[in-house]
C-alpha cells in the first residue's frame, strides 16, 4: 500500500473577524520546477541555498520591454544596468539582446569592456569617477554622463592633457510631482543649473555634448512621472537647438520602472499594481513624439531599466533548516537563507512558495534565516502551508540587486546557476570556499 | 494525555471548545491526532499509527507531534493535571 | 430577460463600519425586476451580518482578501460563477474595486457583467489625485498634500493651518490639531492601508452628501443629496435627511457629465456658510446609505443592473424631500453549525 504524504499536523483558532482562509482552495501553487528543471534536482546538485536565473526569461521580459518601446519610437537603445547585476553570463545575455552598458564605477567600466564591449557602447554615469577612470573612458570614446561641477572641469584638464574630445551628457535632476525627489545626482532643471552647464559645455567647446540624462528614482509606480521628466528633457534639447542650433544624439530617460515585488506597507501585491512597460513607454514615447522637436531630429531613446529587465528571471532556493514555535504561540522557521544573501528583503514582503505539494491548510509564520542576528526576518508575518525539516521552498523575483548588494557574513556564498533557453544547466559564480577568502588576506610576520 | 472531553470535533476539521466558546481549524493530520486521542490512544499508538499510513521518518513525526502537542496545550485543549 | 438571474454582492459586513452589500440586497429583493433573483453574497470574513441575515442572500461564498492577489479573488469567482452562472456581479468593498475594474473583460468574456467606473475614472478620483482632479474638471477641493514618511509631518504646519485631515488612501480620516496628533494618525492609518497619507485642509461648514449614478456617457441616471444628522464615532451615518438643493444636483451632474462616471457613487462634500461647495472625496461605488435612495423612490441597485445587462431604463427625476433614514442595531441569534460550516467549507446556503 502506497503511504499517504505527511504534512506537520496543526491546528489554530478560527479567528473571528479576520478572513479565514480554512476552506478555501489554496491561493498559490507549490514551484516544483524553474524552466522544466526540477528544484529538488537543482539543490541536490548544486546545493541549497541557490540562487537560479532563467535566460528564457530574461530574454522573453528584454524583448516584451524592447518590442513596447521600438513600437512607439523610431530610435530606441537599452544600456544594461550593471549594478542592478553584473554577474558576467547575465551581462552577457544582455549584450546579445542588443544592450549597451551602463556603469557607475570603475570596477563596473572594467567588468563591461571585459565583457566585450565596445568603449563608444558603454555609458559611464555616477557621481564617483576618479581620474583614471575618465581618461579610460575619453580614450575608448564612452558616453561620461557628468554629474557635477567639480567632474566638468576635472573632464576639462584631462581633455587638454589628452588633446582629445570627452563624449558627455549632462545628467539632470528634476521635480517629476513624485516623492522622494532625487536631487543629488546631476544638474538641476528648476534652478536653471542644467541650462548652466550645458552653456558652459558648448561655449567651452573642450568637449562633445551628445545627450541629456535622467534618473527620476526607483520603484516608479507612476509612468507619467517620466512624462514630466522627458518634457523638462525636451525643453532643454530644444533650447539647446534654438541657441547653439545643435541636434543632441539622445536623451537617457535612465531607469527607475517598477518590478512586481511588493514593497512592505503596500497593501495591494506588486503584481496588480505595478505598471506594464507598454505604459511605461506609452507616457515616455509619447511625449517625444508629440514635443515640437523636428522629426528629422529625433534623438535617440536610451533606457537603462534593471530591476524590470531582471528581477522576474531570478530565484532563490532555500531549505527548511528547523521549525520552531515562538513563545507567543506562532510558528517559525528558520532557513538557510539570511538576509545577507536576500539584501532586497528589508524593502520587500518576497513571496515565499513551497516547492513541494500542500494541502489547503496555512499557518501564520515567521521566516528566519541562519544568521545569527536578531535582524535576519525574510517575512515577519506570511502565511505559509506547513513545512517541515528539509523542506525546500523558493522566493520569486530576486534578480535585481542580491547579487551586487549580497555580503559575505559568517558563510560562504552559494552558486548561481543559469538555465539555458535549452534548459541545461551552467554554474555562472562559484560557491565560495575558504581559499576565496584566504587567497586576499595576509599574516603580518609576527603573528605567523 | 487526555483531551478535552467536551471537545467537539466535526469530520470537517472544526474542534469547539464548549467551556470556554473558542472554535479553531485542524488539519488532516492534526484531525486524526485528535480522533485518536479521543479513542484514549496513547502517544505511542498513535505514532505507530502514523508510521503505518504516512510517508514521514520517526524524528520527523516525533518533533511533529510534539509540537502539535504543544499547541493543544497552548489552547488549553488538554485535560488539566496531565 | 428573465428576472430569476443570478446577481452577486460583496461587503455584507452591516456592522458600526457598514459596507453597503446587505442594503443593495435589500434593494434588488424589494426591485420590481429583480425581487425572485437568486441573490449570493461574497464574503471576506466569515462574521459579516449579510451572510447570516433572513431575506437577504441565498448563498454565501467566502473570497480571499484582494491583498493576496487579485489573480486568487478572480479565480474564486470563477469558481463561484461555474457553479452559479452569476449575470451581474456589484462590489461593494473599497479595495477591491482596483482588481474588478483591471478584469472588468475577463469576467464579460464568461458572461459576468460589472457596471464599474474606468481604471482612469477610478484612479483620477483618488483622495491623492483630488487637486489635479479639481482642476480638470473645474471643481472647488480643499488643498492637500500626499506624505509618504512620518518624517514629512514637520512640513504640515509651513503649508497649512491646523486642524487639518489625516486620511488614509482606501479608509479612515481624523482630525488632527498638531504634529503629535499627525505623527499618531499617520502611524494609525498608514499600517493598515499603506502609504501615501493625505493631509488635508479642514473646511469648516455642513457636510452634504450625494449618492448618484451615472451610465458612463454623461448621463446622471439617480441622484440624492442628503445632509447626515447624526455620525457615529467612525465618521458614518447613523441618520440622514434628504435635502433640495438645486446647486448640489447640478455639481453632481456636471461630475457626472464632465468625467463621462459610470457607476455607482458617492459625493462627499461641504457647503461653507458662503455657499460655496468643497468636494472631498468621491466614493467610487454604491455607498452604505443607498437604501435611502431607494426609500425616496431612487432604486440605484436595480437601474445599476439594468444598465449593466443594457436593459432600456429611464433616469430618475425626483425623490422624496425632507425624508429620515435612522440606522438601527438589531441581535441575531444563529446556530453555531453555520458559521462552523461556513469556516470549515467556504461557502454556506442561507435559510
Amino acid at each position: 500500500m502506497e503511504k499517504k504524504k505527511f504534512e506537520r499536523p496543526v491546528i489554530k483558532k478560527v479567528q473571528i473577524g479576520m478572513p479565514s482562509k480554512f476552506g478555501l482552495k489554496s491561493e498559490y501553487a507549490p514551484i516544483k520546477e524553474i524552466d522544466g528543471v526540477p528544484v529538488k534536482d537543482l539543490i541536490q546538485q548544486y546545493g541549497s541555498p541557490l540562487y537560479v536565473f532563467s535566460e528564457k526569461t530574461i530574454r522573453e521580459t528584454y524583448a516584451e520591454a524592447y518590442k513596447a518601446f521600438s513600437t512607439r519610437y523610431p530610435k530606441v537603445q537599452f544600456a544594461w544596468s550593471y549594478k542592478t547585476n553584473y554577474l558576467n553570463a547575465i551581462c552577457k545575455v544582455f549584450h546579445r539582446e542588443g544592450s549597451w552598458a551602463e556603469v557607475v564605477s570603475g570596477f563596473e567600466y572594467e567588468k563591461a569592456l571585459k565583457n566585450g564591449v565596445p568603449g563608444n557602447q558603454i555609458i559611464f554615469n555616477g557621481p564617483y569617477k576618479t581620474k583614471e577612470d575618465l581618461v579610460t573612458a575619453i580614450k575608448n570614446h564612452s558616453y561620461i554622463h557628468i554629474d557635477h561641477y567639480d567632474e566638468y572641469y576635472m573632464l576639462i584638464d584631462i581633455a587638454e592633457e589628452l588633446q582629445l574630445r570627452p563624449q558627455v551628457a549632462v545628467r539632470v535632476n528634476m521635480d517629476t510631482g513624485i516623492y522622494p525627489q532625487w536631487s543629488r545626482f546631476g544638474f538641476n532643471y528648476e534652478n536653471g543649473e542644467a541650462w548652466d552647464i550645458v552653456q558652459r559645455i558648448l561655449i567651452s567647446n573642450k568637449m562633445d555634448l551628445v545627450g541629456l540624462h535622467c534618473h527620476i528614482g526607483t520603484y516608479i509606480m507612476v509612468p507619467w512621472a517620466y512624462s514630466t521628466a522627458m518634457n523638462k528633457l525636451i525643453d532643454l534639447f530644444l533650447g539647446i537647438e534654438k541657441k547653439f542650433n545643435k541636434h543632441l544624439q539622445y536623451i537617457d530617460i535612465g531607469g527607475g520602472f517598477a518590478s512586481k515585488n511588493t514593497l512592505k506597507g503596500a497593501y495591494l501585491p506588486g503584481t496588480d499594481t505595478c505598471p506594464t512597460f507598454d505604459q511605461y513607454a506609452d507616457s515616455i514615447t509619447s511625449t517625444l513624439i508629440n514635443s515640437s522637436i523636428n522629426i528629422e531630429h529625433l534623438p535617440t531613446l536610451i533606457l537603462e531599466t534593471g530591476r524590470g529587465l531582471i528581477d522576474d528571471a531570478g530565484y532563490l532556493l532555500g531549505t527548511v533548516h528547523a521549525t520552531k514555535r515562538l513563545p507567543d504561540g506562532k510558528n517559525s522557521y528558520i532557513t538557510d537563507i539570511g538576509v545577507n544573501l536576500l539584501f532586497t528583503s528589508f524593502w520587500y514582503d518576497y513571496k515565499i512558495t513551497p516547492a513541494q505539494e500542500f494541502g489547503p491548510y496555512t499557518e501564520e509564520s515567521v521566516v528566519y534565516g541562519p544568521l545569527c542576528m536578531n535582524i535576519d526576518v525574510l517575512r515577519e508575518y506570511v502565511q505559509l502551508p506547513p513545512m517541515k525539516k528539509g523542506d525546500h521552498f523558493v522566493i520569486s523575483r530576486i534578480g535585481a540587486y542580491n547579487n551586487t548588494q549580497w555580503m559575505q557574513f559568517i558563510m560562504y556564498r552559494p552558486n548561481v546557476v543559469l538555465i539555458d533557453t535549452d534548459k541545461k544547466t551552467h554554474i555562472i559564480r562559484k560557491k565560495e570556499n575558504y581559499e576565496t577568502f584566504a587567497i586576499q588576506e595576509q599574516i603580518p610576520e609576527h603573528l605567523k | 494525555m487526555k483531551l478535552k472531553q467536551k471537545l467537539a470535533i466535526s469530520d470537517s476539521g472544526f474542534i469547539f471548545d464548549p467551556t470556554t466558546g473558542e472554535s479553531f481549524s485542524i488539519n488532516q493530520e492534526g484531525l486524526t491526532i485528535l480522533q485518536l486521542l479521543k479513542e484514549g490512544k496513547t502517544e505511542e499508538e498513535i505514532k505507530k499509527i502514523f508510521l503505518n499510513e504516512y510517508d514521514v521518518d520517526e524524528t520527523v513525526l516525533d518533533r511533529s507531534i510534539l509540537d502539535f502537542i504543544s499547541m493543544l496545550k497552548n489552547y488549553n485543549l488538554i485535560e488539566n493535571g496531565e | 430577460m428573465e428576472n430569476n438571474i443570478c446577481i452577486a454582492v460583496s461587503g455584507l459586513n452591516a456592522t458600526d463600519n457598514p459596507g453597503p452589500g446587505v442594503p443593495v440586497a435589500r434593494a434588488l429583493r424589494e426591485s420590481k425586476s429583480f425581487g425572485n433573483a437568486r441573490l449570493i453574497g461574497l464574503a471576506y470574513e466569515n462574521l459579516e451580518p449579510g451572510i447570516y441575515m433572513p431575506g437577504i442572500v441565498d448563498k454565501t461564498y467566502q473570497v480571499p482578501y484582494p491583498s493576496v492577489g487579485s489573480e486568487n479573488l478572480i479565480k474564486r469567482i470563477e469558481y463561484i460563477h461555474e457553479k452559479e452562472n452569476i449575470k451581474v456581479l456589484i462590489p461593494n468593498f473599497d479595495a477591491e474595486l482596483h482588481a474588478f475594474i483591471n478584469n472588468e473583460k475577463r469576467l464579460k468574456d464568461i458572461g459576468i457583467a460589472t457596471f464599474l467606473p474606468t481604471i482612469q475614472q477610478y484612479e483620477e478620483r483618488h483622495k491623492a489625485n483630488l487637486p489635479e482632479f479639481g482642476k480638470k474638471y473645474n471643481v472647488l477641493v480643499p488643498k492637500s498634500m500626499n506624505i509618504t514618511s512620518a518624517n514629512d509631518i514637520a512640513k504640515i504646519s509651513s503649508a497649512f493651518n491646523y486642524p487639518v485631515l489625516i486620511k488614509g488612501k482606501f479608509y479612515d480620516a481624523y482630525v488632527a490639531f498638531n504634529d503629535e496628533q499627525a505623527i499618531m494618525h499617520f502611524n494609525k492609518i498608514s499600517s493598515k492601508w499603506g502609504v501615501p497619507i493625505i493631509v488635508q485642509e479642514f473646511i469648516r461648514g455642513t457636510e452634504v452628501n450625494v449618492i448618484a449614478l451615472g451610465d458612463g456617457k454623461g448621463n446622471t441616471y439617480a441622484a440624492v443629496p442628503m445632509r447626515k444628522l447624526y455620525i457615529t464615532d467612525k465618521g458614518k451615518a447613523w441618520s440622514g435627511i434628504s435635502i433640495d438643493d438645486e446647486k448640489l444636483l447640478e455639481l453632481t451632474h456636471h461630475i457626472i457629465n464632465s468625467t463621462k462616471w459610470r457607476g455607482g457613487m458617492e459625493l462627499e462634500l461641504i457647503k461653507t456658510n458662503d455657499n460655496k461647495y468643497y468636494l472631498l472625496e468621491i466614493n467610487p461605488r454604491i455607498p452604505a446609505w443607498v437604501y435611502f435612495a431607494v426609500g425616496v423612490g431612487q432604486n440605484i441597485p436595480e437601474t445599476l443592473v439594468k444598465l449593466a445587462l443594457n436593459m432600456p431604463v429611464e433616469p430618475f427625476e425626483s425623490y422624496d424631500i425632507g425624508t429620515m433614514f435612522i440606522r438601527y442595531s438589531w441581535d441575531l441569534i444563529v446556530p453555531m453549525e453555520k458559521f462552523q460550516i461556513l469556516s470549515t467549507l467556504g461557502e454556506i446556503e442561507n435559510d
